[in-house]
């Protein structure tokens, strides 16, 4: 499958801290265009462009932006969300790796745009490497005139700098992001107000992630409609999609929009390999849905699958195959969410804690039908009750395999594990 | 080697710097970790109290207050790498290093930890070791991989 | 005014702007159950149990923290809103250490009325977090096993007071309430203030009890056991025992410690009293003989303990004074033993106070004369109340009776120290009798009095204009002494107690149990104070007849040698 290639195009083919190469390569077309527009009518190609945000809550960028604009307070700031820590999620990994300048060149135009003079790019603290790439191409960056004092001549200045998080999943989530760049641990403020308006050192904070900031340029320099038109009428341009687990060729894809899943595991990924079954799709990351192949001929596309009560989250998309039992594996995730848990509020910091008793004791064979429905009762009380949005989705995963698989939750209840990976000591306790 | 007051003064006396400055810090104690000594050395320099300091350094995962080995391997057990065989990575070297997660071996070499996907669910399972990442592993190839750190001939310094 | 219309369980309310849910439900009656919520202190909305639903919005939201808007339907006791609650109560209780029988706070524990209200029955969850163990070293006793981790110490620790030594700790599960490194309180810049207590709903944070102590020397035929009541502890004590707030058991508490044994029942006012004379005459010298100035009180010994950690350079500014309870002490064991003839060995004091501090206070090193502890036992109004409960006295029907002589006489000057601003007006009674040689009629110093957390007034006191300030709570002492510092203020005279509100407010005070009530418990408290000031014959500490007997017959004059070594001390820079 050709399809156009927006944020991978240059990917493996510059050296990823070169300007010179990067602009060889039709990089900083986009700031140039941008720099000679009046700033609502680029903010105006955002809207037209269909671009909703990448980090996982899909927001429309464009309006985002539009928001931020009218905001008349200052000092404003932009700030990237380079957290990456969706389990099964790393595409920003590889746009950072190789070919950071147009992430770079996105922010600097929002910051034209917003007259933000001050940028921070907050990458997980598990990627040092990769902050080291994005250093120095902040350094050269401002080498070539691209940063720093007034930018291509037009007057503007605009300096960025990387910060390193620390290990913590829950960084990802806007506010706690905000705070752990100010030195504190991440635990997520209340909302209102929203960063929009109070979000850095308490100003107006523009925040998206890696990939959103990255079709920026494309989308000022070919113009929204076109990004737009590469995707389905609901969702412009492309994803880039993370394929893990069970499947011949994982890694990550540039797809366009409209896309079926299905093409994505079979055609794209190869499909699942050693003879083994799809059991089920991971997709969105640990606090996304699972679901069975029943589901796989749904589009890539925020409202199709919306419409089939999913979400796309970051873009990882786990294969699971049929030697997986979903009580072992939903263990795993939410001990995830155990872990990652901020502490701050009851239900994520104490749900996550008993969901994970009660499927140790599904696992052992220990489990009963009265565990189960109250698994069923928590994820709706993490669901509706939790502070931030790990806490609201950590249940999706119990949902949904509750949901898709109950009849092998309930086999654990009477000592079986039907796909034979649990030790199952308990043996049942009836 | 930098005293804490110079590192401190490379980032900017600001507690806003509170996490770099402890990411540089616990890199330079050789041993991954943070040495109570300097953390309350940080907190007065910082004007912060020694618990919200304490608090940052307990929050973040990356940030170890005990003395860690000169690597540490770090397992990942999040979901694509636990359906990738994960449990079977840790179980591997726990019997090649003799410790369970949590532990560092007497020789101080390594320390055994489970961790979050840190991104290389392409290639799992995976272990990080310091800054590097190996995946695809087999018992054989993990093996091989802890004989080369043992050796001093993979990533020997870094 | 602006007012939003809003409705809440089928009923219409009208509030102010800015109202959250929560308030707006009690205007209509509706109680919503808070756990972490304190207000002005910690609005947090973490805990998650005041949780209503929203027509028209996703999910759930917390009612203490979210703001009316025109038109909002609300619903607070939904099957959806219901289950929630309990499923979060149910959350908290599995791993709160449910030892309720033993617990200190047994009966008035705010997750015990939350579980019983919400109908919660037992749980099924069997592990228990881990979430340190329990610290006994220092005034204030943690036990993390029962902490349900509302965050209500930490905000009031490094907000209120300024002090910082308890934070949260790692995270998800592991999450924890605790101090630097787990260690212990008592090695840390913890003031002893216990305004942590104060506002823990549960028992994870209580008082170093000395109620068995006290039992014990009251049972030793040895020991000859007297006993001081704080000013501030009259008017908090009945509340223990369902009497009104505020009300003035001054009378029915010394009949209750007699009937506990203690031979001599003598009053802590008195020696404020004495104070009084001690940091008048100071403040007089200072202003006089070019003295450090402002001269600052040193009542509060978890004020002292804050200055002694964070303002080093303000330390030759306290009055070099010890507090009421040690100048008991000292005169308990040296002129009292004398007119007794008792031997001074003997004669074990102690003390009823509202203040979790005055423990450590005691324990102090320097806080002795030959070789004699001033003080041997500390217990706070509540472990008093306890006492009076284990002896089975009914004490809403005890008759009322007198303080024992010669350590029992006060003034309405000695009482108003149970609250922020008293310790100023009384000082400046007499120090105003002392500069114009006149029995002054004008005595209600108005203008230093009130509830703000910091206040400054200039009395002219015979052609001299006294700048004086005062503060209430550590966290406005720093504000303060950080503008003193900067030069932006300067004052002769400043008074500063390490409660918000002063000891009527301290940490060893009864607990109360609605939190939305503190202001109006703090006030009424207050009031019963100054009732007690103005029902008094004498109102300025010189006039007490007793404190004129004990210098006559003992002390000489105030400042003088005797004074000096029975009732002054000196400050360490920690
Ligand atoms: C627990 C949690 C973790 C998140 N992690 C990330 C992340 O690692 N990267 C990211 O871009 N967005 C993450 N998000 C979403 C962000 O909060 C935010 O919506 C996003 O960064 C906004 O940028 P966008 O509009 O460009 O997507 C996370 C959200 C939550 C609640
Ligand atoms: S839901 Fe609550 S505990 Fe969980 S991460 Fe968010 S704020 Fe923290
Ligand atoms: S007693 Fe006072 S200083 Fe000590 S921990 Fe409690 S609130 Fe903080
Ligand atoms: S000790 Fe008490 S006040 Fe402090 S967090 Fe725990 S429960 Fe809340
Ligand atoms: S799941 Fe293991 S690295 Fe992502
Ligand atoms: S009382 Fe509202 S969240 Fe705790």
């Amino acid at each position: 499958m050709e399809t156009t290639k927006i944020l991978s195009a240059r990917f493996g083919k510059i050296r990823p801290d070169s300007v010179e190469e990067y602009v060889a390569a039709g990089g900083y077309e986009g700031l140039k265009k941008a720099i000679g527009m009046q700033h609502l009518d680029v903010i105006e190609e955002i809207k037209k462009a269909n671009l909703f945000g990448r980090g996982g809550a899909a927001y429309p960028t464009g309006i985002k932006w539009e928001q931020a604009y009218a905001i008349k307070k200052g000092p404003k700031y932009m700030v990237c969300n380079a957290d990456e820590g969706e389990p099964g999620t790393f595409k920003d990994k590889h746009i950072m790796a190789e070919d950071p300048f147009q992430l770079i060149e996105g922010m600097t135009i929002g910051a034209y745009l917003m007259g933000a003079t001050e940028g921070f790019i907050y990458i997980r603290g598990e990627y040092m490497g990769i902050q080291r790439i994005v250093r120095s191409a902040i350094e050269n960056a401002k080498k070539a005139g691209y940063l720093g004092k007034n930018i291509l001549g037009a007057g503007f200045d605009f300096d960025l700098k990387v910060v390193s998080g620390a290990g913590a999943y829950v960084c990802g989530e806007n506010t706690a992001l905000v705070e752990s760049i100010e030195g504190k641990p991440g635990r997520p403020r209340q909302k209102p107000p929203y960063i929009k308006n109070c979000g850095l050192y308490q100003m107006p904070t523009i925040l998206n992630n890696v990939e959103t900031y990255s079709c920026i340029p494309w989308i000022v320099k070919d113009g929204g409609e076109a990004f737009s038109a590469l995707g389905t009428d609901f969702s412009g341009g492309t994803k880039l999609m993370c394929l893990s687990g069970n499947v011949a060729k994982r890694g990550v894809y540039e797809i366009p929009f409209g896309t079926t899943l299905r093409e994505l595991i079979y055609t794209i990924g190869g499909g699942i390999p050693n003879g083994k079954k799809l059991k089920f799709v991971h997709l969105g990351g640990s606090s996304g849905a699972c679901f069975p192949e029943s589901l796989l001929d749904t589009k890539i596309c925020y409202n199709d699958l919306k419409k089939n009560g999913l979400s796309l989250g970051s873009g990882a998309v786990l294969v699971v195959d049929d030697s997986s039992c979903p009580v072992d594996y939903l263990k795993a995730v939410m001990e995830f969410f155990e872990e990652e848990s901020c502490g701050k509020c009851t239900p994520c910091r104490e749900g996550n804690q008993r969901m994970v008793e009660i499927l140790e004791k599904l696992t052992e064979g220990k489990g009963t039908m009265e565990d189960i429905k109250k698994l069923k009762s928590l994820a709706q009380t993490m669901k509706t009750t939790s502070f931030c949005g790990l806490g609201q989705s950590a249940p999706v995963p119990v949902i949904t395999l509750i949901k898709y698989f109950e009849a092998e939750f309930i086999a654990h209840t009477e000592g079986k594990c039907p796909a034979g990976k649990c030790k199952m000591n308990g043996k049942g306790v009836k | 080697m930098e005293s804490v007051k110079e590192v401190i003064k490379r980032y900017g006396n600001s507690k806003d710097n509170l996490i770099q400055i402890m990411l540089e810090l616990q890199q330079l104690s050789g041993k991954n970790y943070l040495p109570d000594a300097w953390v309350k050395e940080a907190a007065e320099e910082l004007g912060m109290p020694l618990s919200k300091v304490y608090g940052v350094i307990t929050f973040y995962a990356m940030f170890s207050t005990e003395p860690r080995g000169k690597y540490v391997i770090e397992v990942c057990k999040s979901g694509p790498c636990h359906v990738s065989g994960s449990e079977n990575i840790v179980h591997i070297l726990e019997k090649e290093l003799g410790i369970k997660p949590g532990e560092t071996t007497a020789d101080g070499l390594f320390t055994l930890e489970l961790s979050s996907c840190f991104g290389a669910c392409d290639i799992a399972p995976a272990v990080k070791i310091g800054e590097n990442v190996h995946g695809n592993l087999t018992a054989d190839s993990l093996k091989d991989l802890i004989i080369s750190y043992r050796e001093g001939l993979t990533y020997g310094n870094n | 005014m602006d007012m939003i219309n809003l409705k809440i369980d089928g009923l219409d309310v009208s509030v102010p702007k800015d109202t959250t849910i929560l308030q707006a439900a009690k205007q209509l009656n509706i109680d919503i159950p808070t756990l972490c919520y304190l207000k002005g202190i910690n609005e947090v909305g973490s805990c998650r149990v005041c949780v209503v639903e929203v027509e028209g919005w996703r999910g759930l939201h917390p009612a203490c923290v979210t703001k009316v808007s025109e038109g909002l339907v609300v619903k607070t006791a939904t099957k959806t809103v219901r289950e929630a609650r309990q499923n979060i109560l149910e959350l908290i209780m599995a791993n709160h250490n449910r030892e309720c029988l033993s617990c200190a706070r047994n009966t008035n524990c705010e997750l015990q009325k939350l579980c019983n209200d919400a109908g919660i029955g037992d749980t099924t969850f069997e592990k228990k977090a881990d979430r340190g163990s329990i610290d006994c070293s220092g005034s204030v006793v943690r036990d993390p096993s029962k902490c349900v981790l509302c965050g209500r110490c930490v905000s009031v620790c490094s907000n209120t007071q300024n002090v910082g030594v308890i934070s949260y700790a790692h995270r998800g599960a592991h999450t924890s309430v605790t101090t630097p490194y787990e260690v212990e309180l008592a090695g840390l810049e913890c003031i002893n203030c216990g305004q942590c207590i104060k506002v823990c709903p549960v028992g994870a944070l209580q008082e170093k009890d000395a109620t068995e102590r006290v039992w014990s020397a009251l049972e030793n035929p040895d020991l000859h056991v007297v006993v001081q009541t704080a000013p501030a502890v009259r008017v908090a004590l009945g509340e223990e025992f369902g009497m009104p707030v505020g009300t003035n058991v001054e009378g029915k508490m010394v009949t209750a410690l007699k009937r506990l044994g203690f031979v001599k029942v003598f009053d802590t006012n008195f020696s404020a009293d004495l104070t009084i004379m001690e940091e008048g005459t100071e403040l007089i010298n200072r202003i006089n003989n070019g003295g450090k100035l402002p001269m600052i009180t040193s009542c509060s010994p978890g004020w002292i303990k804050f200055c002694e950690h964070n303002y080093h350079e303000f330390l030759e500014n306290l009055s070099t004074c010890k507090s009421p309870q040690q100048m008991f002490g000292a005169v308990a064991k040296s002129y009292y033993p004398q007119k007794a003839g008792v031997d001074p060995k003997k004669v074990f004091v102690v003390s009823v106070m509202p203040c979790t501090a005055k423990k450590y206070e005691a324990d102090r090193e320097e806080m002795k004369v030959d070789g004699l502890r001033d003080i041997d036992a500390v217990i706070t109004t509540r472990e008093l109340a306890k006492m009076i409960k284990q002896a089975r006295i009914e004490f809403e029907k005890l008759p009322d009776s007198c303080y024992d002589s010669i350590l029992g006489a006060s003034t309405g000057a000695g009482v108003i120290f149970g609250n922020t601003g008293g310790v100023m007006e009384a000082a400046l009674r007499t120090v105003a009798d002392i500069l114009t040689g006149k029995d002054l009629k004008e005595i209600e110093y108005t203008a230093v009095r009130g509830m703000e957390g910091i206040r400054e007034a200039t009395v002219n006191i015979s052609g001299m204009d006294l700048k004086v300030a005062i503060v209430n709570g550590t966290g406005n002492a720093a504000k303060l002494l950080d503008k003193i510092k900067a030069g932006e203020a300067n004052y002769h005279f400043i008074e500063v107690m390490a409660c918000p509100g002063g000891c009527i407010n301290g940490g060893g005070q009864p607990i109360i149990m609605d939190k939305s009530k503190t202001e109006e418990v703090k006030q009424k408290r207050i009031e019963g104070i100054y009732a007690i000031d103005k029902s008094r014959a004498k109102r300025k500490s010189h006039e007490n007849p007793e404190i004129k007997a004990l210098y006559d017959e003992y002390l000489g004059k105030p400042g003088e040698h005797k004074s000096h070594k029975l009732l002054h001390t000196h400050y360490t820079a920690r």
